[in-house]
């Protein structure tokens, strides 16, 4: 009996942890659950039969498709350009002094602090008071997902950046690598997990996207906002396709990472 | 380790220059745009074009006409982030004392979750908490939820809805803040034969404190400005400040108050925050 007792005070809080990390997986196991079905009735948001038709038609619902692709091109481009934006202006914040930096880190810190609808309403309120409410579309969605991206990639890639001693370029300099080699063969593959880790978050920060979107998006639709067009009719079954293979492609990116993680550690 | 040299001269402008610029463009100018609309004659509109006539009056208005949905957003805010410290806080503490060589596995499980879309995850709470659904039926059996009583549609639905969405903002400050402890303070506070609360609240919990700031500031103020949970779970009677100042600008066309509203709300969060900080006494922390 002491023994059990003892066991459960052991225990009793990576228990009540893995409760929690139970809870958070509730919602994944009903949309998992939800893209096998087949809600026969008028109410989708209860589970009726079993099937396998909407894995078979994923793009079946009008504009679902075409939504998704519109969210994993604006995904792309707005990482792309955050990413590289973001990762100078980390180098700058962490390997250079100059002027201003403390009014820069500042300028880096506050759209993360801002609430979304606020920057979605700021830029509005820019684009329409310099005469764009008409051109509102892709390219002002894109925009706006750059300045938002851009924060996490800066303070992502100066995280790596700033936890790095600068022992291995000495070195490199000190054997004759001119600063080119030193950059490209030292200096960039010890950031360039930081770089990645601050894309796929930019990617994922861009593809959920609503509020901000959805303030500046004109006639375009991205995934998040064609799912919220269609709560009050009911959403297609097939948005939960679309749901369960985020998750897997995501963790499958994350694990296929540790993996490789692991296999260059030395053991 | 040598410590890093920052080396000086103009390189760090042209390094900083594009990323500085656009959020020049895109966040500093946008925000001073939004604070310039507020203060426009509410009698314009997109196509006539506004006058700008210091119109602060837009401000008592939007206080007298809003303050329902503000205090409604604070309160949501507020108990959703205390029910995600307690939450992540247990959390954080396993994966960081008591989950061994499971640690990186249980942190990767943490954010999991959170790679599927944020609406769709929220939609899935409206089935968990639909009105004949397991929830709702066994609380009805136990007596908790009257007969007809339902969670779907009220405060609690939103609530149980920003705590969910939020809960990682809270877990990774907490986990990071939580892991740098030195274990072997705690095993000297037992051994000045302090029990394991009187430790917790006198060791753990003050050197976990820069991750409780932080873990509920990245949860409040989204959670504040959120309104798909309130959509989505909520009553559509009990709008909160997201939801009116989106339809302010896209439904109502009435820039000047929905930008009113907009930085009203930026104002009151940072005041907040500025309040909360120096109370916690960690303004390093910016």
């Amino acid at each position: 009996m002491s023994g059990l007792s003892r066991w459960v005070r052991e225990h009793l809080v990576l228990m009540l942890g893995l409760l929690v990390l139970v809870y958070t997986f509730v919602p994944i196991f009903v949309v998992v659950g939800m893209s096998f079905n087949d809600p026969g009735g008028r109410n989708v948001y209860q589970f009726g039969s079993f099937t396998l038709d909407n894995w078979r038609d994923p793009c079946g619902p009008d504009d679902l498709c075409s939504s998704l692709l519109t969210s994993i091109q604006i995904g792309l481009l707005a990482t792309l350009v955050a990413t590289v934006l973001g990762t100078l202006a980390a180098f700058a914040l962490v390997r250079h002094d100059f002027a201003g930096r403390s009014a820069s880190n500042l300028l880096i810190f506050l759209p993360m602090a801002a609430p979304e609808i606020v920057l979605g309403s700021s830029l509005l309120a820019l684009f329409v008071a310099s005469g764009f409410a008409g051109q509102l579309g892709f390219w002002t969605i894109l925009i706006a997902h750059v300045m938002f991206c851009l924060s996490f990639v800066v303070v992502t890639v100066r995280a790596r950046l700033a936890g790095m001693d600068d022992d291995l370029e000495q070195a490199a300099m000190d054997l004759y690598a001119t600063p080119g080699q030193t950059f490209w063969r030292v200096t960039f593959p010890l950031v360039l997990p930081g770089i990645l880790g601050a894309a796929l978050l930019s990617f994922s920060l861009s593809f959920d996207d609503f509020i901000i979107t959805n303030l500046n998006s004109g006639n375009t639709t991205t995934f998040p906002m064609y799912v919220y067009g269609q709560e009050r009719v009911g959403v297609p079954m097939q948005v939960n396709v679309v749901g369960t293979l985020m998750f897997v492609v995501s963790i499958l990116l994350v694990l296929g990472s540790e993996v490789r993680n692991r296999r260059r550690a030395p053991a | 380790m040598s410590e890093t040299v920052r080396r000086k001269g103009k390189v760090g402008y042209l390094l900083l220059a594009p990323a500085a610029l656009w959020l020049v463009l895109f966040f500093v100018i946008p925000f001073y745009s939004l604070v310039a609309t507020s203060l426009f004659d509410q009698g314009g509109s997109d196509f006539r074009g506004y006058q700008m006539t210091y119109a602060f009056g837009n401000y008592v208005d939007v206080v007298q006409e809003y303050a329902g949905p503000f205090g409604r957003s604070l309160l949501y805010g507020a108990i959703a982030t205390a029910f995600c410290l307690v939450l992540g806080y247990v959390l954080a503490y396993a994966i960081a004392f008591k989950a061994g060589r499971w640690k990186n596995l249980m942190l990767v499980l943490v954010i999991a979750p959170f790679f599927t879309s944020f609406l769709v995850r929220t939609l899935s709470w409206k089935l968990i908490l639909a009105d004949d659904g397991f929830i709702v039926n066994t609380l009805q059996t136990l007596q908790v939820l009257g007969d007809d009583g339902r969670l779907l549609a009220t405060p609690i639905a939103v609530v149980a809805g920003l705590t969910y969405n939020f809960l990682p903002f809270m877990v990774l400050p907490l986990y990071a803040s939580i892991d740098k402890i030195d274990h072997r303070l705690i095993e000297a506070s037992s051994d000045l034969y302090a029990n394991p609360f009187v430790g917790f609240f006198k060791v753990t919990w003050p050197l976990s404190l820069p991750g409780v700031v932080s873990g509920t500031l990245l949860t409040f103020i989204p959670a504040v400005g959120d309104y798909i949970n309130a959509q989505f779970l909520g009553s559509t009677n009990e709008r909160v400040i997201g939801n009116v100042i989106q339809a302010q600008f896209t439904d109502a066309n009435n820039y000047p108050v929905a930008s009113a509203l907009s930085v009203l709300l930026m104002v009151l969060i940072l005041a907040m925050v500025l309040v909360y900080v120096r109370r916690a006494g960690t303004e390093d922390l910016l």
